[in-house]
């Protein structure tokens, strides 16, 4: 414990005197990147807000199962169906951690749904995720601030600060948030992570999606961006030159709950 | 003053012993949660908080219905009260206590509670709670202590006690107004997203409070030899009738706003309650019209005094009071909130075995902690009157 907090302190200082030169070290909790190897996306550097665009057009079944696959392996996500407690698959089902995920229209979009909807459209799937909304009601409920948002918009937790009281995800409109009911490590292959380089949780607290931040610090983008056949592409929303913003400018697209006024930041081409 | 808690009969140490059995067993059942986590609990991904947290909002009112005895003595100099305020404030030190261990029982990670403090955020409504809630045990510690040794020695009690039971007034406003603020400050939650939910919360708490305080002048009277007097449970119940109604009358406005606006999003979770619509689901519908059944048949009862001011009566329609708006703002407020999700999906919820022992053993301890107090009140009372 100590070391932890030690490196950390140390890690921090370097973070501050390096900065000016190349990035940030980044640190949530344990996981850490040290300002050496970080070398942040070139939007990331001055992004005020990072944002998705979801073009539903191009999302079929075999492209969401690349990004959900993708998402949870790369961030440690159990596989409830294989926990060993509790038996009945539909208690397990009542422990799972989900990511990003794919929603029926209806459901997505609840209750601001369309009738008579254009069958293509009443039979797309939808991706869901955390909207990273500009003015998060998780944020605002968590008594511990293990759940923030970013100055580029991101809203991040600190696994080690939340206490579990769930009221995350009591005030979550869109219903992105999980809770590890379990220790996650009984629903990854031999208890071991998918993915030794992200760290997985403990048991007793909440976690949702984190839109890659440990991606973003080395000069990646998100995984489900990568592996999605260009059906999401991301991007900083604050700058009016984005690609991203182009995007929006030129098509229609939509927001769930917007009429909510958390600004979500993921916006869905239809 | 302690000393009064260890003398007492065998029916007193059998009472005590049979409830730290209950506890002990929950403790031991408490520990496997401690090591697997709270997937022992029937909650789930879309229905996060369950069982626990039911009692915990139900008992806050508990606690914040000893100010129905409080207020009218100390504001009103309504003098009938003035033997049983003591329970009434020993009452809330019982019902927060529980509350606590609700919150604790509930937590993902118990250890990291004082995170709370240290961590402190003031635009969360759950520091809010937790500040309000200790410092309300703390003030019913100290004026009920303080009170009952001035009553002892036959002294008035120190001239800062008062100013703290004035502060205690608003202050039990303030534990269910906030606890309300838990709920009713959420977007995306129709059921809970309403500004009649702080004043419904108080009515029914001015309800259920004092009908349980009233249950325990009955066992007070039976088991020892002091008298809660005849007139201060007459105005009780006066206070209770008046409670209940403005509790169906709030959730009447609720009902209207939510089906004559035509809101499906307002209406779906009514619906889902009370079995209404075609969506399928509906474990607690049998519960729910129990307990509006329970409610109005006592507002029915109560308003007519031959029925309310007769002792014989009394205890029944307290317990109708007590078990209908248990379920209304226990259980009730849950499953509203939460079903269906804002996905709009129908994920029910129902607590497990382990969770009703867990839930057994906080009862225990509070009538445990009130069983003490009470032993000690009421002894000092029987001391003064020899």
């Amino acid at each position: 414990m100590k070391n932890r907090r030690e490196f950390l302190k140390t890690a921090g200082a370097t973070a501050v005197g390096v900065s000016a030169l190349s990035g940030s070290a980044f640190a949530i909790g344990e996981y850490f990147i040290s300002s050496k190897e970080t070398k942040p996306h070139a939007e990331e550097k001055t992004a005020t807000r990072w944002g998705m665009v979801i073009n539903t057009k191009k999302l079929n079944e075999e492209v969401i199962h690349e990004i959900t696959t993708a998402c949870h392996t790369k961030h440690n996500v159990p596989d409830c169906m294989t926990f060993a407690e509790p038996k009945d698959p539909k208690r397990k089902k009542h422990h799972e951690i989900k990511w990003i995920w794919e929603e029926h229209y209806h459901n997505a979009f609840a209750p601001d749904v369309v009738e008579y909807l254009s069958k293509k459209l009443e039979h797309t799937p939808f991706l869901v995720l955390c909207n990273q909304c500009q003015n998060p009601p998780c944020v605002q409920a968590c008594p511990t601030k293990a759940t923030f948002k970013r100055p580029d918009g991101i809203v991040l937790m600190d696994f080690h600060r939340c206490i579990g009281c769930r009221f995350c995800m009591a005030a979550c409109p869109y219903g992105s948030r999980s809770f590890n009911f379990q220790d996650p490590r009984n629903g990854l292959p031999d208890r071991l992570p998918t993915n030794p380089a992200f760290p997985t949780r403990m048991k007793g607290v909440v976690e949702k999606c984190n839109f890659c931040a440990e991606r973003l610090a080395i000069g990646k983008k998100p995984y489900c961006e990568e592996v999605s056949k260009g059906a999401i592409i991301t991007g900083d929303l604050g700058d009016e030159h984005s690609e991203i913003r182009k995007l929006l400018e030129e098509n229609n697209a939509i927001t769930r709950k917007s009429s909510l006024g958390t600004g979500p930041s993921v916006f869905y081409l239809v | 003053m302690l000393e009064k808690a260890l003398n007492g009969g065998k029916s007193y140490w059998l009472w005590l012993a049979g409830l730290s059995a209950v506890i002990g067993l929950a403790f031991l059942v408490y520990m496997k949660q401690w090591t697997f986590g709270l997937g022992i609990t029937g909650m789930h991904r879309d229905f996060t908080w369950g069982f626990y947290i039911a009692q915990f909002t139900f008992l806050v009112g508990v606690a914040a219905g000893g100010v129905m005895l409080v207020l009218p003595y100390y504001l009103h100099d309504y003098k009938a009260f003035g033997r049983i305020t003591i329970l009434g404030e020993f009452l809330a030190i019982g019902a927060v206590t529980m509350c606590l261990l609700f919150i604790v029982a509930d937590m993902g990670q118990p250890t990291r509670a004082m995170n709370v403090i240290i961590n402190a955020t003031p635009y969360s409504m759950l520091f809010w709670d937790a500040f309000v809630l200790n410092g309300y045990l703390a003030l019913n510690l100290i004026i009920g202590w303080k009170l009952l040794e001035a009553e002892r020695n036959g002294v008035d009690a120190p001239k800062w006690v008062k100013p703290l039971i004035y502060l205690s007034i608003p202050w039990a406003f303030g534990i269910h107004t906030v606890t309300a603020f838990l709920y009713s400050g959420l977007p995306g939650r129709g059921f809970w997203l309403t500004a009649v939910l702080a004043p419904r919360f108080l009515a029914s708490a001015f309800a259920a409070g004092p009908s349980f305080l009233m249950l325990l002048c009955f066992l007070v009277r039976r088991f020892t030899n002091f008298d809660p007097g005849e007139k201060a449970m007459k105005t009780l119940m006066k206070i209770i009738t008046y409670a209940l109604i403005a509790n169906i009358f709030f959730f009447a406005c609720e009902i209207f706003t939510a089906y004559y606006s035509q809101i499906p999003e307002h209406m779906a979770h009514i619906n889902y309650l009370f079995g209404l619509g075609d969506h399928g689901h509906g474990v607690l519908v049998g519960w729910m019209w129990t307990s509006m059944a329970l409610m109005i048949g006592a507002i029915i009862l109560l308003v007519q005094p031959k029925i309310r001011n007769n002792e014989k009566y009394m205890p029944f329609l307290c317990l109708m009071v007590f078990f209908g708006t248990w379920i209304d703002k226990g259980m009730g407020m849950m499953a509203g909130g939460f079903v269906p999700s804002p996905l709009h999906h129908y994920n029910e919820y129902v607590p497990t075995a382990p969770e009703l022992v867990i839930t057994v053993g906080i009862w225990c301890v509070g009538f445990a902690v009130i069983t003490v107090l009470y032993k000690i009140a009421v002894s000092i009372k029987e001391e003064i009157k020899a």
